[in-house]
C-alpha cells in the first residue's frame, strides 16, 4: 500500500510549527499534537538554509559524514617524539590550540605556553628573550588540527615533545596529542617557571619511554571501551576524566610492575605521576575524538562540526563539507567557577583543542553522565541531565557506545549539525577549563561556554555557496 | 540445535544491565542458552561450560562484548537478535524533572509523538525549509503559510511526488483527514463524500452545504491556492485525486478550486475522467458551490434541498451600491460569479466605486493580525463605517465558522449589524458552517437574524439575496 493511501486509513499524527491556534484547534477535536517552539533561524542564514535544503545532498551527506565519525576505534598505540611523526613538525615548529594565530595577536597564557616551550627546548635563553624571538618570528606557529593532532588549553607541543600516537583499528587514520601534565602550573595553562619545564624534561626522559615500553607490553589500548566506561562512572570525557584515568592505569599496571626497561623509581614515579593527575586521560581522549573528526572530515556538502578550536583571542569552527576552511570568532568569556582568589578578571578567553571532546559526544554533551561535576552548572543533577538533553537537538544521532544512565543508557547526543545550530539558536554547549590571563599564571578555575553562533552562520553560508 | 557466537570488541555495557539482556534472550521462544556479557575471564569459562565454540571468542577481553545464543531454529536466533537490541536500546526518556528543552523544528517535534503529518504555519519565507525536513522525515506536510515563493512550492511537491508524500499548501487553510480537521476546518459527520480542494473555503462551504443535506465527508484534502496555477501544474491535486480514487469508503470525488488556468483545469478534467471513481468538477469562475454540492447530491440519489436560512423581516432600506466584506477569497469569488450578472461591475478594491466585495483574507489586509476568520477587527471596523456610507445600501458578508475560526463571531457582530441596520442598510450574511462545529451553527444564525440580518447556509443564496435587495430597491 501506498504511503499516502495508508495515510488516508487512520486518524492522522500531528506535528506543528508556527502559529499556536492551529495546535490548540486540533486538540479541541480530542487528538493530541506535538508542538515545535519554532523561531527564526539566524539572520541572514535564509537562503544558505534554503539552498541547503533544496535536495536530499546535505541529509545524505551527514548521515555519511557521522557514520564515518562513529566507525573509528581509537586505540592508543604508542608513544613517539613529536618531530618522529608529526607531519610537516621542523625542529622550529610550535603546534598550537584553536584556528591560525600570529604571536602579536596571542592571548596571554599562548603566549606564556610558546615561551615556555622555547625554554624546554632550549631555543631561548630567559623568557624576554623568548618573547623576543618568537616576535621576531622565529619560530613557525601552526594549528594543532593542522598536523592530525591536538593538544588541550594553550596545545602547544613542541618537536621533543613526548606525544601519544592513537591509531584507528578499524581504519587507517592516526592522531596525536600531548601527554598531560597535571593541573595547577603547567605550561598547557601558560605557566613557564622552573618547575612546569623540569616536569616536561621528565616527561620525555621518563614518562614517554616507560609508557612507550609499557604499550610495548600490553599492545594498544581501546580507548572508546575505556571512556564508554567511564561514562558510566561520572565522567564526561572534557572536565571529568578522574575514572577513565582510573580505569586506565589497571589496564597498565600489569605491565608498569612487570617492568617496563625502567627503574622501580621511575615506574613508581610514572604510576604516582598519572595517579596523581584526574586530567591525565583528557589528552588521549580528545586524541580519540580527534580520530572521529578526521575521518568525517571532507563529505561534500556535509553540515557535520568537525572541528571546535579555540586559541585564546578566536574560536574557529570546520565542517566535514568544507573541508579545511576556519569559521572564525571572537573567542568568548567563560562562565565559571575560579580557584583559590582568583575572579573573572583574572580569566584569559575560551582556549584549547578540548572541545574536540563534544564534537564527539562528550564534555557538555554528556554533562549528563557527570553528576560530580554539577557545580558548573548551577549544582543540580538535573540541571546537568537538561543540558545533555538540549544538545539532541542539535545532533544527528545518538553515541552508540556512550551513554547516559540517567537517561536509561540513552546514547550521548553526537554528530553536531550546524544548519540545524543555526536554525534553532541551540548553541554547542562546552565544559571548559579556564586560564589566567596574564602569562605564566596557570589555570584560574573551570565553566562553562557556548560555541559563538558567529562561526555557524559563516559555515553554512560557505557550506550554501560550494552546494549551489 | 543451531549455535552461535558473536563478539562485538569494544562495546560496552554494565553487567546489571548485561545479566537483564540475557534474561531477556533466555525468554524468547525456541532459545535454550544465552549469554550476552562483557568478555570478562570468568564469563569466558561460563560460555565454556555451556558448551559453546570457544574459537570464536580467541584473543577477546574484558572490554569487548559477548554474545553467545543457541536455539531451535534460525528465526528463533533472529527474534534473540532483535530481543537484544531492544533490552540494549533505550526507549523511555525519563519524565520528573528531566525532561528535555521543548522541540525547536518539526523534525523534533514529529519525532516525538511519531506524528506522519506535520502543519506548518511559520511565516512564508521560512516555511520551505521546515516543509523539507517534514518530507525527508517521511511526513506529508499541511502549508497554512502563504507567501511561499512558487519556485519553493514547485520543488517541494515534485520531492513530495517522488516520495508518495503530499504537500498540502503553501496557502493551504483546510484540510480534513478521517473526521480530524487541520487548519480551519468544519466538524463533518463520517460519510461517502471526499474532497480535493485549492481553496480552504471551498472546501469548507461544500462541507456545509452536504453537512446541511445530511451527507458526510471522509476527507478534504487541501492543495493550495496555486495548485492550479499554470508552474505547478496541479501537482498535489492529482496526486490527492489519485489516492482518493483508490480509497474504498470514497463513492464521489469533489475537486475544488480557485479559477484554475486553463491548460491545468483540462488536464485536471482528463484525470478526473479516468478515474473510477465519479468525479465533480466545482472550479470557481465556471460555477458554484452550491451548483457542485447539487450535482453531489444528485450523483448520491438525494434530492436537492432548500439549504437553511434565517431571514430578516422585509423593510425599507436604503438606495446604495452592495459593500462585500467576505473572509474567505472562495465565497468572494463565488458571490461575484452570481451577482455579477445582475448588478454589473464588481470592484474588489477599497478604493473601487460602485459594488465592492472585498477579501478581508488577502495579504493586503492582514498585515500584522491573525486572519479574519479569526481576529474580526478589521471587518467589524468596515461594516460599522457603513452605516454612516450613503453610497452604501447592502452589506453582504459571510461568517465562517468551525475548528480554528473565531469562538464566537456573532457576539462580536450582531450589535454592530443591528447599528447598521438601523441606519437603513440591509445586511445579508453567509453563514458557512456545520451543524456540529464548536461555535453552534444555528445559535450564530439566530443572534445574526435577531440583530436584522438575513442569514443563509449557501453563500450562493445569499449573493442572490443580496442582489435581489439591491436591484428591487433600485429599480422600485
Amino acid at each position: 500500500m501506498s504511503d499516502l493511501s495508508q495515510f488516508l486509513d487512520n486518524e492522522p499524527v500531528v506535528a506543528t510549527a508556527g502559529t499556536d491556534m492551529l495546535a490548540v484547534s486540533i486538540e479541541q477535536q480530542g487528538s493530541a499534537v506535538s508542538r515545535a517552539d519554532w523561531r527564526p533561524p539566524a539572520a541572514g542564514t535564509e537562503d544558505a538554509l534554503n539552498v541547503l535544503f533544496s535536495d536530499d545532498r546535505m541529509r545524505d551527506a551527514n548521515e555519511v559524514a557521522v557514520g564515518r565519525m562513529l566507525a573509528v576505534r581509537p586505540h592508543l598505540a604508542d608513544v613517539k617524539v613529536a618531530r618522529d611523526v608529526i607531519t610537516g613538525m621542523t625542529d622550529r615548529t610550535f603546534l598550537h590550540a584553536g584556528p591560525p594565530l600570529e604571536w602579536d595577536r596571542a592571548s596571554g597564557p599562548m603566549k606564556g605556553a610558546i615561551i615556555g616551550a622555547m625554554l624546554y627546548e632550549g631555543l631561548a635563553d630567559d623568557p624576554d628573550d623568548a618573547a623576543a624571538r618568537a616576535a621576531r618570528g622565529e619560530i613557525e606557529l601552526s594549528p594543532c588540527h593542522h598536523h592530525d593532532a591536538v593538544g588541550p588549553m594553550a596545545g602547544v607541543t613542541s618537536p621533543s615533545m613526548p606525544v601519544a600516537v592513537v591509531e584507528d583499528a578499524a581504519g587507517d587514520g592516526v592522531s596525536y596529542s600531548t601527554l598531560n601534565e597535571g593541573l595547577g602550573k603547567v605550561l598547557r595553562y601558560g605557566a613557564f617557571a622552573p618547575e612546569v619545564i623540569d616536569r616536561l624534561r621528565w616527561m620525555d626522559a621518563v614518562l614517554g619511554p616507560v609508557l612507550k615500553a609499557v604499550l610495548a607490553s600490553t599492545g594498544p589500548i581501546d580507548l572508546q571501551s575505556l571512556i564508554a566506561q567511564a561514562l558510566q562512572m561520572g565522567d564526561d570525557g572534557h572536565n571529568r576524566n578522574r575514572a577513565v584515568t582510573s580505569l586506565f592505569l589497571r589496564e597498565i599496571a600489569g605491565a608498569l610492575i612487570d617492568g617496563a626497561d625502567a627503574s622501580v623509581e621511575n615506574r613508581r614515579a610514572v604510576f604516582d605521576f598519572i595517579n596523581g593527575n584526574d586530567h591525565f586521560m583528557l589528552n588521549l581522549v580528545m586524541a580519540a575524538g580527534k580520530l572521529g573528526s578526521m575521518a568525517a572530515s571532507g563529505v561534500p556538502s556535509s553540515s557535520l562540526v568537525t572541528v571546535m578550536a579555540r586559541n585564546g583571542t578566536d574560536f574557529g569552527v570546520r565542517l566535514s563539507g568544507t573541508g579545511d576552511r576556519w569559521f572564525i570568532a571572537p573567542a568568548p568569556p567563560v562562565d565559571g567557577l575560579y580557584l583559590g582568589s582568583f575572579t573573572e578578571e583574572d580569566a584569559s578567553p575560551d582556549i584549547g583543542d578540548s572541545t574536540i571532546t563534544e564534537t564527539v559526544g562528550l564534555g557538555g554533551f554528556a554533562m549528563g553522565a557527570a553528576p560530580a561535576i554539577v557545580g558548573f552548572v548551577g549544582g543540580t543533577a538535573a540541571g546537568a541531565v537538561r543540558r545533555t538533553l538540549a544538545m539532541y537537538e542539535i545532533t544527528m544521532t545518538e553515541h552508540p557506545m556512550y551513554q547516559v544512565p540517567m537517561l536509561e543508557f540513552r546514547g550521548t547526543p553526537v554528530g553536531i549539525d550546524a544548519s540545524r545550530i543555526v536554525r534553532t539558536g541551540v548553541l554547542p554547549q562546552i565544559n571548559t577549563g579556564v586560564a589566567g590571563k596574564v602569562p605564566g599564571t596557570g589555570m584560574v578555575g573551570a565553566g562553562l561556554v557556548e560555541a559563538p553562533m558567529e562561526c555557524f552562520t559563516q559555515g553554512i553560508t560557505a557550506l550554501a555557496e560550494v552546494s549551489r | 540445535m543451531i549455535s552461535r557466537v558473536e563478539v562485538h570488541r569494544g562495546r560496552y555495557h554494565d553487567s546489571v544491565r548485561l545479566m537483564q539482556a540475557s534474561k531477556a534472550l533466555q525468554e524468547v521462544p525456541g532459545v535454550t542458552d544465552a549469554l550476552v556479557a562483557m568478555a570478562t575471564e570468568l564469563n569466558l569459562s561460563l560460555l565454556a561450560d555451556m558448551e559453546f565454540d570457544m574459537d570464536e571468542v580467541a584473543g577477546i577481553g574484558p572490554n569487548d562484548l559477548l554474545l553467545a545464543i543457541r536455539a531451535e531454529t534460525e528465526e528463533a536466533i533472529e527474534a534473540a537478535h532483535r530481543a537484544l537490541d531492544e533490552a540494549l536500546t533505550p526507549k523511555v526518556v525519563p519524565s520528573g524533572g528531566l525532561d528535555g528543552p521543548d522541540p525547536k523544528t518539526i523534525g523534533t517535534a514529529a519525532r516525538l509523538n511519531g506524528a506522519n503529518v506535520a502543519l506548518l504555519s511559520v511565516p512564508g519565507e521560512h516555511a520551505f525549509v521546515e516543509a523539507m525536513e517534514a518530507l525527508q522525515d517521511g511526513l506529508h506536510v499541511m502549508i497554512f503559510s502563504d507567501n511561499v515563493p512558487i519556485e519553493q512550492e514547485i520543488t517541494l511537491k515534485e520531492y513530495g511526488v517522488s516520495r508518495d508524500l503530499l504537500v498540502m499548501g503553501p496557502d493551504c487553510g483546510t484540510t480534513i483527514v478521517n473526521g480530524l480537521g487541520l487548519g480551519f476546518a468544519n466538524a463533518v459527520q463520517p460519510g461517502p463524500v471526499s474532497m480535493v480542494g485549492a481553496s480552504g473555503t471551498g472546501i469548507q462551504e461544500m462541507c456545509a452545504l452536504l453537512d446541511d443535506a445530511g451527507v458526510g465527508v471522509k476527507h478534504a484534502l487541501g492543495t493550495g491556492s496555486h495548485d492550479l496555477s499554470e508552474d505547478v501544474g496541479a501537482s498535489s491535486t492529482l496526486q490527492a485525486l489519485e489516492a482518493l480514487d483508490a480509497d474504498p469508503e470514497t463513492e464521489l470525488i469533489v475537486v475544488i478550486s480557485k479559477p484554475p488556468a486553463a491548460a491545468v483545469a483540462d488536464k485536471v478534467r482528463r484525470v478526473a475522467s479516468e478515474c473510477a471513481t465519479p468525479v465533480v468538477i466545482t472550479f470557481m469562475g465556471e460555477t458554484t458551490l452550491e451548483e457542485g454540492a447539487g450535482e453531489v447530491l444528485d450523483a448520491l440519489g438525494k434530492p436537492r434541498p432548500d439549504y437553511g436560512s434565517w431571514e430578516a423581516p422585509e423593510r425599507e432600506h436604503r438606495p446604495g451600491s452592495v459593500r462585500g466584506l467576505f473572509s474567505g477569497g472562495t465565497l468572494r469569488s463565488e458571490a461575484r460569479h452570481v451577482a455579477m450578472p445582475f448588478l454589473g461591475p464588481i470592484g474588489t478594491r477599497e478604493e473601487d466605486e460602485g459594488h465592492t466585495f472585498i477579501d478581508y483574507g488577502d495579504d493586503e489586509y492582514t498585515q500584522g493580525r491573525a486572519h479574519p476568520m479569526i481576529d474580526q477587527t478589521v471587518r467589524v471596523e468596515r461594516l460599522a463605517a457603513t452605516a454612516h456610507d450613503e453610497t452604501v445600501g447592502v452589506v453582504l458578508m459571510d461568517v465562517v465558522l468551525g475548528y480554528g475560526s473565531n469562538a464566537n463571531p456573532a457576539a462580536e457582530l450582531a450589535p454592530i449589524v443591528r447599528r447598521v441596520v438601523d441606519s437603513g442598510v440591509a445586511v445579508v450574511v453567509s453563514l458557512c458552517g456545520t451543524r456540529g462545529d464548536p461555535q453552534g451553527r444555528d445559535a450564530q444564525a439566530t443572534a445574526l437574524n435577531e440583530a436584522g440580518a438575513s442569514v443563509y447556509l449557501s453563500n450562493a443564496a445569499a449573493a442572490r439575496e443580496a442582489v435581489r435587495l439591491a436591484t428591487t430597491r433600485s429599480s422600485s
